[in-house]
């Protein structure tokens, strides 16, 4: 019996996955329409359709971090102010214009990809060739990404008046599900085949876990992890464009805007360790909606958008006190067994 | 400890008033009756040391022989299982917890990465814990007049001690750490593989320093795998063996054959001369060379060597630990890039400057430590071995599903590798089947030249004789080897040549006519014998 | 002549060096290019303290905070916290000025004494726990109120709002009016904390264990410092100064609001940065800090006197200096790593 526990604890799912049901759980009880699902002209309505629309992004940014977490054990704290900067970029490619865009659409949209990917390669060059912590290098654009896009925007909020642009924010004519949740899906997809199918997973895994022992079989570990920075700057500019077409406009101080923690939240709560190594798409994928569908039921509760973030830190501190090695020896501690002694260095 | 009184400048007569009550010639420390262990390991059984002050004693003995525990034990990193410790200037037993006590105790340990603040000055590094006082804030001047006064007397007036740490060599940095050590007014100086990182006159002005230590009545551990620095400078010599003490001689009652003969374990008999089994030799030091390396050398790790392997040999290295048998391999393999010489593989010249390019010379590279360079624990047992194979290959070009699996399954059949299941986590896998994975690792990429550093390390003595056949049948095949091995048995069944390393040098070669125990031992020694070398 | 001042000079003091002559270079150019719009005058340069004498306070902590080899993001949710807090008690719960200060001081301790225990303690990685932090506290400003509160305490205005005049540096203005500059007893606050902790880093055991953890926290172990109540102590100490930073802050604004102090913490950090602390740790000191805030306040003051620009421009232009030092501490730290 105590084997299969062990062997169900140690899933590598098991964690997101028992988050993920006992906040729906508890919403259930909270609410009993929430799983409801109607159909308003031929479009799906209801609080999971909500929750799986609104974790999109975050998804999105989710797959980034990971990645970034797995191979280089730090994380990327510019991904809010990237997405800013894209939904600047783009929103001033196309202008305000009610028929016309002032460059076709494919356009602005690529031109502002382009920026997250840029932004990428700072990142990742400051942490795989120069060797700067991750926190730190990513800092530089945390600071200064929502200064650039004001910079973009002039100051001021450039709202994009064509009705179509809202189409990446919201609903295809005649699709029944909000047009995020298929880019989530298509880029999980994409990830998904890119990695399995090219060895670059793997190899990820590799350096995150030992990366000396990837060198001695020929593995450019630098050029690995330059790449997840670059990719997560990629995914940071998907998610601003989806999130400046919801508001169909760009507010650089607003987009994004603390969206970090819970990015850097769902990779942990998917269960994959913060100190790099092996990694879940899809555990980061559950995180992001456990994420959402907690904030939804808060919301549910009065808690007021302010207020939101007081939860979610008591979370974070939970999460990584029990994964912490100290907390855990001093639990073993006390179920009595031989404690470990500390040891110095030599 | 100190701190706050007047510093009494170290060689001076008041040092010796302080250290009044030491007789001598009389016993510093005994350790008796130590035993550790460590679960499924037994580290020490049973050793004593005695360390008498005023003597320069060298700890001696290969891997696992016990040697750093029996220090941590007593420097309180380890915790004391069983058996007794004294110094004479207790009453009591003497337990210590942790190394902050074995300091305040009178024990300091001076480490090989110099254990000090890089970014504190010299003086504070000194005196950091127990700085001077002056109504209640730290007196600047006292401190850095002191520390002056220290490194005078240890004839280091040049350092500026309130230069950042960082600034100078390693080898002063130890100075610092030594003199930290003299004003806490430790009675026993542990030096801990002090030379390792150190150039000749360096090393020669720490002997200077330990033997004025020695000369006020010191007692100093000396640590170290440098065979001539022993002799130069050691009173005695301990030497341990597999947890247990083989003996202890005073440095000039012991001849370096001999003590070779104790660390290894073998019976140095000059007349016995045991031959290996004459069987069919061939000899395949002919031809043109496959690997052919020419003054390659690694500064701090390997001086600069030359040497030729041919296909379908194998060549073991042997030497003791620390002579640089695995420096050597990796300098070859590109896991330190050479700074110097050149390689030619089949007489074309080569750059490596990575493992991926010696790799793409078809050459494989088996570590010493599997568990830090080797295996690639929370991966599977099927992509650890795939994995180099992968890596040559490139990522753009996968190995299919089917490729990985079918490569993965020849070679644990090969091989014998015991695992359930090939997609569970090669962390799972006992120690011999770890290793068994690494060389299908190597195998599958089917180099013509492979490097194996101590493949039979932690592995049972069935496990080992399989190895030992199949790197006889991969050499017939036309592979050519690198045997490295502590154990010598192990290499004079196995190789058809010899090269032997002392001191981070290569030394010599043997041919397998010359290959006998006594000749090894001979070689690694050198000393008074060196004559007989081929 | 090079290789002697070379020899002097360590690579800490080049970077200290290079802020201080940064600093003069700047408000020099400040004082040539806007001599008409009143930069020259000495108001100006006191109230490069005035504004910005919360985030000294706020600096200096994390400068030790840094030493040691961590970091603090919490402390501009702190600052609007402690805010939030004095005006919520004063208005609503009529706490007196002097008490209303002394609780948000030991809620700062209290905050910092958690922060310090995770990191400390437990190992965890500092910033996570103290973004946990930022996020707790930001939400607790909120749940306190969401609307602006303007404090309008008797004593607190009076204290706020008292000037500190220095006559000696008169000047008469064209309309022949007498303008004496002054500063606010905020400012003599900043100064103290400045100097205390300048004494306290290098003058007493607990500073310099702060240095010696921070520059190899397993030497500093076996050379007897108690590591971990160091790193505790520090944190302690450094939710103590942002509450304290945050006190000076409701006297500069006199109100509690939400976003107050958003983003502080990266000016704090940022400051820290541009006087010289290495954000891997064992390097730093409070002067160069306190030359980074000032800095900092030259370039907005740069802005707000020019006019046109917007005042995100400042953002712009600290995170540039920021990424230029962060970019400047690497390449020396590869150059010394090449000449061992």
């Amino acid at each position: 019996m105590k084997k299969t526990l062990k062997k169900i604890t140690g899933f590598q799912l098991f964690l997101p996955i028992v988050a993920l049901i006992l906040v729906l759980l508890f919403n259930m009880i909270k609410t009993p329409d929430f799983f409801k699902i109607t159909v308003l002209n031929g479009t799906l309505y209801g609080f999971m359709i909500d929750i799986i629309n609104r974790a999109s992004e975050l998804a999105i940014l989710a797959i980034g971090m990971t990645l970034v977490v797995a191979s280089s054990a730090g994380t990327d704290i510019s991904v809010g102010a990237v997405s800013a900067v894209t939904a600047a970029i783009i929103c001033f490619s196309l202008g305000p214009d009610q028929q016309n865009y002032q460059m076709p659409y494919l356009v602005g949209i690529l031109l502002g990809l382009l920026g997250g990917v840029l932004c990428g390669m700072w990142n990742g060059l400051l942490v795989a060739k120069m060797r700067i912590q991750p926190m730190v290098a990513t800092l530089i654009l945390f600071t200064a990404g929502r200064g650039i896009s004001q910079l973009i925007c002039s100051g001021q909020i450039i709202h994009v008046e064509k009705e179509s642009y809202r189409i990446l924010g919201s609903f295809i004519p005649k699709v029944p599900l909000p047009t995020p949740v298929f880019v989530a899906a298509a880029l999980a997809l994409v990830t998904w085949l890119v990695l399995k199918k090219t060895a670059l997973g793997m190899y990820i895994q590799a350096v995150g876990i030992n990366r000396r022992a990837g060198r001695l079989i020929g593995i450019n570990s630098q050029l690995i992890i330059f790449m997840t920075y670059v990719y997560c700057g990629l995914c940071s500019g998907i998610a601003g464009a989806i999130m400046s077409s919801r508001i169909a406009a760009c507010d650089a101080n607003n987009i994004g805007l603390n969206i970090e923690l819970d990015a850097i939240l769902a990779v942990a709560l998917g269960g994959n360790s913060l100190g790099g190594g092996k990694f879940s798409l899809l555990g980061s994928i559950i995180g992001a909606i456990t994420i959402q569908a907690l904030t939804t039921s808060l919301y549910a509760m009065h808690v007021t958008a302010d207020q939101l973030p007081i939860y979610k830190a008591i979370v974070v501190v939970i999460i990584v006190t029990l994964q912490s090695a100290e907390f855990r020896k001093w639990i073993s501690s006390l179920q009595g067994k031989r404690p470990v002694k500390a040891k110095a260095a030599s | 400890m100190a701190g706050g009184k007047d510093h009494l400048p170290f060689f001076s007569n008041e040092f010796e008033n302080h250290f009044g009550n030491l007789n001598m010639s009389n016993e510093l420390l005994t350790m008796r009756h130590i035993s550790k262990s460590f679960p499924g390991v037994v580290a020490l059984n049973n050793v004593d040391f005695t360390l008498r002050s005023g003597e320069i004693h060298a700890l001696m003995g290969e891997n696992g022989a016990g040697k750093s525990t029996l220090i941590k034990v007593l420097t309180g990193v380890e915790e004391l299982e069983e058996g007794e410790i004294r110094v004479s200037w207790l009453d009591h037993p003497l337990i210590n917890h942790s190394p902050q006590e074995a300091q305040l105790n009178g024990i300091s340990t001076v480490y090989q990465e110099v254990n000090l603040c890089p970014n504190l000055s010299v003086a504070e590094n000194i005196f950091i814990g127990r700085e001077p006082k002056k109504r209640g804030m730290i007196d600047w001047k006292a401190m850095n007049d002191n520390s002056r006064k220290i490194l005078r007397s240890l004839n280091l007036s040049q350092v500026d001690v309130t230069k950042s740490l960082e600034h100078y060599s390693i080898a002063i940095q130890q100075m610092v750490a030594i003199a930290r050590a003299i004003d806490i007014e430790s009675k026993i100086l542990i030096f801990d593989e002090p030379t390792s990182s150190l150039e000749e006159q360096e090393t020669e002005k720490l002997f200077q320093i330990m033997n004025q230590l020695k000369e006020k009545g010191v007692g100093i551990i000396f640590i170290t795998h440098f065979l001539e620095q022993v002799y130069e400078v050691s009173d005695r010599i301990t030497v341990l063996r597999n947890g247990e003490l083989v003996g202890e001689s005073l440095t000039k009652d012991l001849p370096r054959v001999q003590l070779v003969a104790k660390m290894l374990g073998k019976e140095f008999n000059d007349l016995a001369a045991i031959k290996k089994e004459t069987k069919e030799k061939v000899n395949h030091t002919k031809g043109v060379p496959l690997i052919d390396a020419r003054n390659l050398g690694h500064r701090g790790t390997i001086k600069p060597f030359s040497l030729q392997m041919y296909p379908g040999e194998v060549v073991g290295l042997a030497g003791l630990l620390g002579s640089g048998r695995s420096e050597l391999a990796r300098t070859i393999y590109g896991a330190d890039k050479p700074d110097s010489g050149e390689l030619f593989v089949n007489t074309k010249k080569v750059k490596i400057n990575a493992p991926i390019d010696a790799m793409k010379e078809r050459m494989g590279y088996l570590p010493e430590d599997r568990k830090e360079e080797g295996i690639i624990n929370d991966l599977s047992v099927k992509e650890n071995i795939f994995i180099a194979l992968q890596a040559r290959q490139g990522m753009l070009k996968p190995l299919s599903n089917k490729e990985q699996t079918q490569l993965a399954e020849k070679y644990i059949k090969l091989l014998n590798i015991k695992v359930a299941n090939i997609d569970s986590p090669v962390k799972q896998l006992s120690g011999g089947n770890q290793q068994k994975v690494i060389l299908a690792r190597w195998l599958s990429t089917q180099p013509d030249f492979l490097i194996l550093d101590e493949p039979t390390r932690g592995i049972d003595v069935g496990t080992k004789t399989e190895i030992q056949k199949l790197v006889l049948n991969l050499a017939e095949e036309g592979m050519a080897i690198m045997f490295i091995s502590s154990e010598i048995d192990e290499m004079i069944r196995t190789v058809s040549r010899m090269i032997v390393l002392r001191d981070r040098e290569k030394v010599g070669e043997l041919s397998e006519e010359e290959m006998t125990q006594d000749h090894i031992m001979a070689a690694i020694a050198g000393g008074e014998r060196d004559e007989e070398d081929a | 002549m090079i290789n002697r001042i070379k020899e002097k000079i360590d690579e800490k003091t080049y970077l200290l060096i290079i802020t201080i002559l940064m600093f003069i270079a700047m408000y020099g150019a400040g004082m040539i290019i806007f001599a008409d719009k009143g930069f020259a005058k000495p108001q100006m340069f006191l109230n490069l303290f005035v504004n910005n004498a919360g985030l000294i306070v706020t600096a200096v902590g994390m400068t030790m905070v840094m030493i040691t080899g961590g970091i603090d993001i919490s402390v501009g949710s702190v600052i609007g916290l402690t805010c939030m807090m004095l005006a919520y008690m004063m208005e609503f719960m009529n706490v007196p000025a002097f008490l209303a200060i002394l609780i948000v001081l030991v809620f700062g301790i209290l905050f910092g004494s958690v922060q310090g225990f995770l990191i400390a303690y437990l190992k965890e990685q500092p910033f996570i726990v103290t973004l946990a932090g930022m996020f707790f506290c930001r939400g607790l400003t909120a749940v306190i109120s969401s609307d602006m509160i303007n404090i309008s305490n008797a004593t607190f205005l009076k204290i706020a709002q008292a000037k500190i005049y220095f006559p000696f540096l008169a000047t008469v203005n064209k309309k022949g009016k007498v303008i004496t500059p002054f500063i606010y007893p905020s400012v003599v606050i900043a100064l103290i904390v400045l100097v205390v902790i300048y004494l306290v880093l290098k003058y007493t055991k607990f500073g310099r264990a702060i240095y010696a953890v921070g520059g190899n926290q397993q030497s500093a172990l076996l050379m007897g410092l108690n590591v971990r109540s160091t790193k505790m102590k520090t944190y302690v100490l450094n939710g103590f100064l942002a509450s304290l930073g945050g006190v000076l802050f409701a006297l500069n604004t006199c109100a509690g609001f939400v976003e107050q102090g958003r983003g502080f913490e990266m000016e704090a950090i940022a400051s820290a940065v541009i006087g010289g602390t290495l954000l891997t740790g064992g390097v730093g000191n409070v002067i160069g800090s306190l030359f980074g805030v000032l800095i900092k306040g030259t370039i907005e003051s740069f802005i707000t006197t020019q006019g046109t620009l917007s005042s995100w421009w400042t953002r712009i232009v600290i995170s540039l200096l920021l990424a230029f030092f962060i970019v400047l501490q690497s390449i020396f730290a590869s150059i010394k790593s090449k000449n061992r």
